[in-house]
């Protein structure tokens, strides 16, 4: 049946969804259909399965009939294991009846951050390059996105003083993102301490997505609401995807003072209900049972992370050593390529798959982002593969 | 250091430069490394883990209990080095439960296994008797699973 009224003139897409640009990797997804034998290093999460005893946990979970709902928050079970996992960690104190949230992933917890905190025409700030969600989760949730850029020269580590310069009376809220998606990159101590001072003068929130926590080589990652007096302005977002390589199981939770969890909690409710109640009685057992597993998997992403460093190096990809998540970004300028023409033609040609910088804001055009959550073996073949093709696209 | 020989027990063909580069480790220490492991038996061989079965040329393998009257001075050692000197018993261990010692013995048949039993094995002096299990099926070995290890894909491009 033809409905007639549907006319083409009328547009029926918010202006708000409009306004975000499509995402700059989708076409790549046709080309990988097209092609065989490609070594993707575009990859975003573990290459791990999850540990058996925590999928164990989710069957036993099934057998059991744990098949409702949850309160809104989340398992109170698990709130407990996350606080004292915050507090054994970073010495953190969190109520876990009035001060946590279990979120579907740190994906929904920005969200629900963002809509809970932004009234329209509110700045947040952020850092880029960074994750692709920042920009928006800030649209959606009718707010202005502020991006800082960050450099090489500073190993992509965001300074104070960036941030201060732009902030306005309309500046609501930073966002930091480290260990960071896609450069690599870690705050140290004293960098973070900072932020905290700009955070306080200017009486700011911080939104801080803490997802890769676990995943340092050789250094300490600092918890930003464990620095003196951030713990009340910090929306601490963290999960289970990536330290546990349970992206697929979509758990995720938050940390802030009851107030702000009050407001997502609303939203949550509303929209998402809970999350996943199998997830959840999995990410107990994880917290439980879950650091030696840890430990051998950032044994190994180690491994690969300095083979791929070298490696980049050695082919003429210069490349600053990442010590956190499981991302390289290296830089191509020297081939003269942007990074979606690099990342396009390496595709066709090498038959490697990259991510463009550029997809990570304006000041990562010049690098890509090659994930080591892969074999060694398969980073080897494409370290291959990629000299070969920055030998033919060398610039004149 | 011992992060060298983690990844050569998983890969025993990675070159001293890769362990160089995978471990951050000095290229001249590692080879040191293992110049001395191989020296003093921390690595005892390189050896490929075959499946052959999939060359046609499977092997019955068979899980011997063996139970055994200790020895004045010697204990088990003397009885279990009169064992594992025969090159049909593949590992010999030493247990703790209702036998003593755990003996794998691979053959082309089952009767080349039950003879050496009945005829090497259970009437040395010192053997009180034997228990044997044959081995019906290899699902997992050495940490390795033989068949249907297939993963699922990741999705290729992800931001
Ligand atoms: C920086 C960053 N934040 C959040 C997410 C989303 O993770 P989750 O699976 O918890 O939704 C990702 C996933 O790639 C990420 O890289």
């Amino acid at each position: 049946m033809k409905d007639t009224k549907r006319t083409k003139e009328r547009d029926m897409i918010s202006k708000r969804v409009k306004e975000i640009p499509p995402s700059g990797i989708r076409r790549f997804f046709d080309i990988l259909a097209s092609l065989e034998g490609v070594i993707s290093l575009g990859v975003g999460e573990p290459d791990f399965v999850t540990p058996w005893h925590i999928r164990e946990a989710g069957i036993y979970s099934l057998e059991k009939g744990y098949t409702s709902y949850t309160s809104n928050y989340g398992l109170l079970e698990l709130r407990e294991e996350i606080a004292r996992y915050l507090k054994s960690r970073y010495g953190l104190d969190y109520d876990p009846q009035r001060e946590l949230l279990i979120t579907v992933g740190v994906s929904e917890g920005l969200d629900l951050a963002m809509r809970a905190i932004l009234d329209p025409g509110d700045e947040i700030i952020v850092h880029e390059p960074g994750y692709v969600s920042y920009m928006p989760c800030t649209v959606l949730a009718g707010g202005v996105f502020v991006p800082v850029p960050t450099t090489i020269e500073n190993e992509f580590k965001v300074k104070a003083e960036d941030i201060e310069k732009r902030i306005t009376p309309k500046t609501k809220a930073l966002l930091l993102g480290y260990p960071n998606n896609p450069t690599g990159a870690v705050m140290d101590r004293e960098g973070l301490r900072r932020v905290a001072e700009v955070a306080q003068r200017h009486d700011l929130l911080v939104i801080s997505d803490e997802i890769y926590e676990r995943l340092v080589y050789g250094v300490k990652h600092t918890c930003f609401a464990s620095l003196p007096g951030m713990k009340e302005r910090t929306i601490l977002l963290s999960g289970f995807s990536k330290a546990f390589a349970m992206t697929g199981w979509r758990i995720g939770y938050a940390a802030a003072r009851e107030e702000i969890i009050e407001a997502m909690m609303k939203i949550h409710q509303y929209t998402m209900m809970c999350a996943p109640t199998m997830g959840q009685m999995a990410a107990i057992e994880a917290l439980r049972e879950g650091e030696a597993q840890i430990a051998e998997m950032v044994a190994e992403y180690d491994q690969r992370r300095r083979v791929m460093v070298e490696g980049f190096n050695r082919i003429g990809l210069t490349c600053f050593e990442p010590r956190g998540a499981f991302y390289t970004f290296p830089s191509i300028k020297r081939t003269g390529l942007s990074s979606e023409e690099f990342a396009e033609r390496l595709l066709l040609e090498d038959r490697v798959a990259v991510v463009p910088g550029a997809t990570f804001g304006e000041c990562g055009e010049g690098y890509v982002r090659c994930c080591y959550a892969t074999s060694l073996a398969e980073i080897e073949e494409a370290l291959e593969r990629m000299s070969r093709f920055v030998k033919r696209h060398r610039a004149r | 250091m011992n992060e060298i020989f983690r990844i050569m027990e998983e890969d025993a063909r990675k070159t001293p430069q890769q362990i160089a580069t995978m471990t951050g480790i000095p290229l001249s220490k590692v080879k040191e490394a293992i110049k001395q492991a191989e020296r003093n038996r921390t690595i005892l061989k390189y050896k490929a883990m075959v499946n052959w079965d999939k060359l046609g040329e499977g092997q019955v393998w068979a899980l011997i209990e063996v139970r055994l009257v200790p020895q004045r001075d010697v204990g088990f050692d003397a009885i279990a080095e009169r064992i594992y000197r025969f090159p049909e018993a593949r590992s010999v261990y030493l247990m703790s439960g209702t036998y003593d010692l755990a003996v794998l013995i691979a053959g082309k048949t089952m009767q080349e296994i039950a003879s050496f039993v009945a005829q090497k094995l259970a009437p040395l002096e010192g053997v009180q008797g034997t228990v044997t299990h044959f081995l019906l099926k290899r699902y997992k070995e050495d940490g390795e699973v033989l068949e249907g290890e297939e993963r699922p894909k990741r999705v290729p491009i992800m931001p």
